[in-house]
């Protein structure tokens, strides 16, 4: 990996639950501007890697830096799997986005024009002014992603922001989250169960091993975008994906053994 | 169909109906010493007499600055209170026995401790009632913001708030709804004990001096009439706590 290409470092992570180790050394690095999907057995931790990523989670040990930068210094956005959850059912849908604006101290005109902004970029026709809980799921999901998205950030992470979605939805999803990469370029980090869905946004799919936690292989999809549900049958995805199951299940498999 | 959704408008009140018809019949048939069981409408009489004429009226207000001046000191001292030990659980965990020591002592037992600390006076009446319904509100609202979803916690701190945001801006709206279950049963709490202690703590006035009084002359139906009061006064309040939480709790139980 080029150093100028890489946006997130992550060294020495250490981190254990209850005694067990998870993760003991680990280091990693994402590359700028590009979608890197995390993908591993149940229990490996993707969740939490993102999560002590963005500073959700204490790290035991280790370091993560963004552009060299700190946390306190970077401004990311955070997708949840439970937008039923993550949105604050106390504010209207518009007031929900302009939160993390709020939160910077930027000023009201500032917050509606970049709100304005945003609703045009996703083309959304239903009306803002409601609750939360008085949308659809997938309308839920998208504000979340909004919220997350208006202030700019450097890095998106998202974590299974899909999977509480019907299909329809999810793939209505997908294209809004490769759009919104193609505008404008952020780096993401999406952590999903789903393999297809995994490959499918992914310049690089981040698989992992059972724990304590190690990167098991780092796999490629060039397929252009946007892509489509025509990639999902096109040589490239289909090798990419074939390619992940083979590390995911060498990786179930050894540890199978192993015990 | 309009049949029924008169009758669907008019089911509430059956209750009530049937209630008061039985309770004629019984006045009506002299089942009940009458001197005991007025009739319906003595008692109605006595009601009309007490506002218009009498000084029920002035009863009622008093008793009702009593409860809500104890429900609001209440209100001011615990739901603040209950926000900083919900807010870490170890500390709850600490105090969770005396909190839930106190709230299983009745109220009413503490009386003669608070006469002894704060006299005979408004200010015992009121301690007491503040006192018991502020422990209903402290546990309630730490409840709340202990089961207050870790996930928004989480949503504002990534968004870049700080402690002191997420716990205001958060975890205190999150707690709402439990914490209006807090005061709602705490400003009954409360009004239980202030006519407790209007009838038995020196009182020349209020509602529980007024049943007390009217029982001891034997004037049943001024009896009646201050029970039923008093009775009017507790569903108000409960009422107007639950139209004020579907106002400001829209989001509650959604």
């Amino acid at each position: 990996m080029n150093a100028t290409r890489t946006h997130i470092t992550v060294r020495g992570l250490t981190k254990s639950f209850a005694g067990q180790p998870l993760y003991t050394g680990f280091d990693l690095d994402f590359p700028r501007g590009k979608i890197t999907s995390i993908f591993g057995p149940n229990g490996c931790g993707k969740s939490t890697l993102i999560n002590m990523i963005a500073g959700l989670i204490p790290v035991d040990a280790g370091e993560v830096l963004f552009d060299g930068k700190r946390l306190s210094e970077t401004v990311i956005g955070y997708v949840f799997q439970n937008y039923r959850d993550a949105l604050f059912p106390w504010k209207r849908c518009i007031d929900n986005i302009k939160y993390p604006l709020q939160l910077a101290g930027r000023s009201a005109a500032d917050c509606e024009a970049r709100a304005q902004a945003l609703i045009a970029a996703f083309d959304v026709r239903f009306d803002l002014n409601r609750y939360p809980y008085e949308l659809s799921g997938g309308q839920q999901q998208l504000i979340s992603i909004m919220r997350a998205l208006a202030p700019e950030p450097e890095v998106l992470f998202l974590d299974e922001p899909f999977s509480a979605l019907d299909y329809e939805m999810t793939l209505f999803m997908r294209d809004k989250l490769q759009a919104i990469f193609a505008s404008t370029g952020t780096t993401m980090i999406v952590v999903s169960h789903d393999l297809e869905e995994a490959v499918y946004l992914a310049d690089e799919v981040l698989m992992l091993t059972r724990r304590p936690t190690r990167v098991a292989e780092v796999v490629s999809l060039e397929a252009a975008r946007p892509r489509s549900p025509r990639t999902l049958t096109s040589p490239d995805f289909m090798a990419a994906k074939s390619r992940c199951l083979d590390v995911f299940q060498r990786e179930v498999q050894t540890k199978v053994l192993a015990t | 169909m309009q049949s029924q959704g008169l009758l669907r408008t008019l089911s509430p009140a059956f209750g009530a109906i049937v209630f008061i018809f039985i309770w004629w019949l019984v006045a009506q048939l002299k089942l009940i010493d009458p001197v005991l069981l007025p009739s319906p409408q003595d008692s109605a009489q006595a009601i009309w007499v007490g506002f218009a004429k009498g000084n029920l009226m002035l009863d009622l207000k008093v008793t009702i600055v009593r409860t809500l001046l104890a429900f609001l000191i209440a209100v001011c001292v615990c739901v603040p209170l209950g926000l900083v030990l919900g807010s870490s659980v170890q500390l709850y965990r600490s105090f969770e026995f005396v909190i839930d020591f106190f709230r299983s002592t009745p109220a009413s037992a503490l009386f003669p401790l608070f006469l002894v600390i704060l006299g005979v006076g408004e200010s015992t009446k009121i301690a007491v009632a503040a006192f018991g319904a502020g422990l209903l509100i402290l546990f309630n609202t730490a409840y709340g913001v202990m089961n207050a979803r870790k996930v928004r916690q989480a949503a504002a701190t990534v968004m870049g708030a700080s402690r002191t945001r997420v716990l205001v801006g958060v975890t205190l709206l999150e707690s709402l709804p439990q914490t209006f279950v807090g005061m709602r049963s705490g400003v009954s709490f409360a009004l239980v004990i202030v006519i407790v202690a209007e009838m038995f703590i020196g009182s020349t006035d209020g509602l529980g001096q007024r049943v007390i009084n009217a029982q001891m002359i034997f004037n049943m139906p001024e009896m009646y009439a201050a029970i039923f009061t008093a009775g009017v006064l507790g569903y108000s309040m409960n009422l107007f706590f639950i139209l004020v939480e579907r106002h400001f709790v829209h989001w509650g139980g959604k």
